[in-house]
């Protein structure tokens, strides 16, 4: 079995769609001969041509509402942000255009918005974000987060075979950095809405998404050692439609939780976790949610400050074992 | 059909006589729906706003007349007459404006903001200028597949400073897309004058900064619009590439019903009222022998007619049942969630 890097399943998955569906197509900037900043595109231009690997303006509202106009007209489209940070250009066209057409007009819009999110590269303020709380909120989009390699690839071919608007947040610190077996020529469908057990524990559930579900294992393996207790790690792959039956099944079970992300804490989608758990399981607790995210302030460039900044491991290892001696 | 008793002289733009006669029709129609949605208006059956196309009928009616089967526009709210032209039905609109359940959009949204792609017309939303990149995409898509279709897209003087309008024009241009935009030159965007939009006399002139063809028309002048029009459209069928036009005309009626147009002169107003382009087109009819006032007057009982039916048609039907509100969010799941305190 041939191992991949996760970047190298993400464009194997998409390969592979448009192999198989010539209706679905790659727009974005310098995705084409270049292919794309991070090479998720490389090899697709010479491939399937320049009809289907289009290189676009810099005009993220027009890469979006391109593809939606496209989708309507029962195309795939595949919209590259060449970081996702990008895509609040198109927020408008995302929120008010993308999100609202089916319920409004009853226009199908099979768009995948993707491109490379989070920190840890050193790559400052915007290089760096994670931009899922922005479009958390908006009815009509659905948003998925793969942590690891095979999920890459299923959830990029699940992206593009769905029927909705979707928006994949693949993270760039994982592109190189995990490898994993992936028998070639496997239709890997990891299906949306969807979460994964990381790893089965008894004591405390951590609920994680993206490049946090490699810092939470790791901060789960050292508390097995060191404190001897079991901690649950859910991966939830998919941000909207939430798995609220996967995290409330585990917190019943180990009665604590704690929610784990990169983006900043005000207003991030561990507020709504936490809500849905104490809507859900109050009963089932013995200890407060709680969280651990990014510090408020945007993401900063020197090594020294991105790291204090951001959440990891050890800050993990804090608060679990703070949830387990309450 | 009799043309009456002055000798004929050539019709233009390679229109024939029942052509001349249908613009006609699709201009009174668009007038009298109106008049007919002030009165349901006034009666407060219209739910939301009310927004007249006074003065910009001969543009709307004339473009999209130029379209073939096939091609796609997406409408601006001043645009009813092209939704007509197009096939939306009158009735259609009268339940859209009063948001019953058999509204196109199931009472989901407002007037004109509906679409069917099969008759060819994209419904807009109300941020200016994001249907330019929406209509890119779809002349994309006919690039793509090789299909000699045309998309048409409206956009009003204050949408060109929209950064959405950029966007998508420019794409457009660059991808050399099967597309026409026309910008609506009406004087005001609501209350702000064009001379405070941009600093441009004539928003043609745009066109030059994105590599195009920018054309400046009589926007009340039905004839040039469908002429000018055309050949936009027919050189974007033959690979041409995109076009932007500018329709000159003036929004005679404020931004909606409720406007008391404060910001524009009556004498403005009055001098483009001589200026109508409906009368102006009935009297170059007329004038040329190619309609008489019998074969007008007959048309316009039509219109009475049509119009009275879908009235009575659906002046009574319902409002949309509570159990719609949730549904279509998404493909999948088929409704959203309805909240524990709103349990049946």
């Amino acid at each position: 079995m041939p191992e991949l890097t996760y970047l190298e399943a993400l464009r194997q998955g998409m390969w592979e769609e448009m192999a198989r569906d010539e209706r679905v197509f790659i727009l974005g900037e310098d995705v084409g001969i270049y292919g794309g900043a991070f090479k998720v595109t490389e090899g697709f231009f010479e491939k399937f041509g320049a009809s289907r690997v289009i290189d676009t303006p810099i005009s993220e509202a027009a890469i979006v509402g391109a593809a939606a106009g496209a989708a309507h007209m029962g195309l795939r489209p595949v919209a590259e942000m060449q970081f996702i940070d990008f895509i609040s250009c198109a927020y408008d066209m995302l929120t008010n255009y993308v999100a609202t057409a089916r319920y409004r007009a009853g226009l199908s819009t099979p768009i995948v918005v993707r491109g490379p999110s989070g920190g840890f590269v050193r790559g400052g303020p915007f290089h760096s974000q994670m931009p899922e709380a922005a479009f958390f909120h908006t009815p009509g989009l659905k948003l998925v987060a793969p942590a690891t390699v095979r999920d890459a690839k299923g959830l990029i071919k699940a992206a593009i075979r769905d029927d909705d608007p979707v928006i994949y947040l693949e993270h760039k610190f994982l592109y190189r950095r995990i490898k994993e077996n992936i028998p070639e020529g496997e239709d890997i469908i990891t299906p949306i809405g969807k979460a994964r057990i990381a790893r089965e524990g008894k004591d405390l559930t951590i609920v994680t998404y993206s490049a946090m579900v490699w810092k939470s294992l790791e901060a789960a393996e050292q508390i097995e050692k060191e404190d001897g207790a079991s901690v649950e790690v859910i991966d939830l792959r998919t941000l909207l439609p939430m798995d609220d039956a996967a995290i409330i099944a585990s917190v019943k079970k180990t009665n604590r939780a704690l929610v784990v992300h990169e983006d900043t804490r005000t207003g991030g989608i561990a507020g709504e976790i936490i809500a849905r758990i104490n809507e859900q399981a109050f009963e089932w607790l013995d200890a407060p949610v709680m969280r651990v995210t990014a510090h408020d302030t945007p993401i900063p460039y020197a090594p020294t400050l991105e790291d204090f900044v951001l959440p990891q491991a050890q800050d993990v290892v804090k608060a679990a074992r703070w949830l387990l001696a309450y | 059909m009799t043309a009456g008793t002055v000798p004929a002289s050539t019709i233009p733009a390679g229109l024939n006589r029942e052509q001349l006669l249908e613009i006609y029709y699709f201009l009174r129609l668009t007038r009298s729906l109106e008049e007919r949605l002030v009165n349901l208006y006034r009666q407060s059956k219209v739910i939301g706003g009310l927004y007249r196309s006074l003065g910009q009928e001969g543009e709307s009616v004339a473009s999209a007349y130029a379209l073939r089967p096939g091609d796609i526009l997406s409408p601006l709210i001043r645009n009813l007459g092209s939704m007509l032209v197009r096939g939306a039905k009158p009735v259609e609109v009268l339940r859209q404006y009063m948001a019953k359940a058999t509204s196109p959009t199931k009472g989901r949204e407002l007037n004109i903001h509906f679409n069917d792609l099969q008759l060819g017309y994209l419904g807009q939303i109300s941020h200016l200028g994001d249907m330019v990149p929406v209509m890119a995409g779809i002349a994309l898509s006919f690039k793509l597949r090789k299909e000699t279709r045309v998309g048409l897209v409206y956009v009003g003087d204050g949408a060109t400073s929209a950064g959405a309008f950029h966007e998508g024009i420019n794409f457009a241009a660059v991808q050399h897309l099967p597309l026409v935009v026309i910008v609506e030159h009406n004087g005001f965007s609501y209350s702000t004058p064009t001379s405070r939009q941009t600093a441009v006399e004539r928003l043609a002139v745009k066109a030059k900064g994105y590599g195009i063809p920018g054309v400046t028309v009589d926007g009340n002048d039905v004839l040039a619009v469908y002429e000018v029009t055309r050949d936009a459209v027919e050189r974007a069928r033959v690979g041409g590439g995109t076009t932007l036009i500018e329709v000159v005309t003036y929004r005679r009626k404020g931004h909606a019903e409720h406007d008391d147009q404060r910001y524009q002169s009556k004498d403005e107003i009055a001098k483009w009222e001589g200026n109508d382009p409906v009368d102006r087109y009935v009297e170059t009819l007329q004038k040329n022998g190619w309609a008489d006032s019998t074969i007008l007057a007959a048309i316009d009982a039509r219109v009475t007619g049509q119009l009275d039916q879908a009235v009575a048609e659906c002046e009574n039907d319902p409002l949309p049942s509570i159990d719609t509100a949730l549904t279509e969010v998404f493909a999948n799941p088929p409704s959203a969630e309805r909240l524990w305190f709103r349990d049946a």
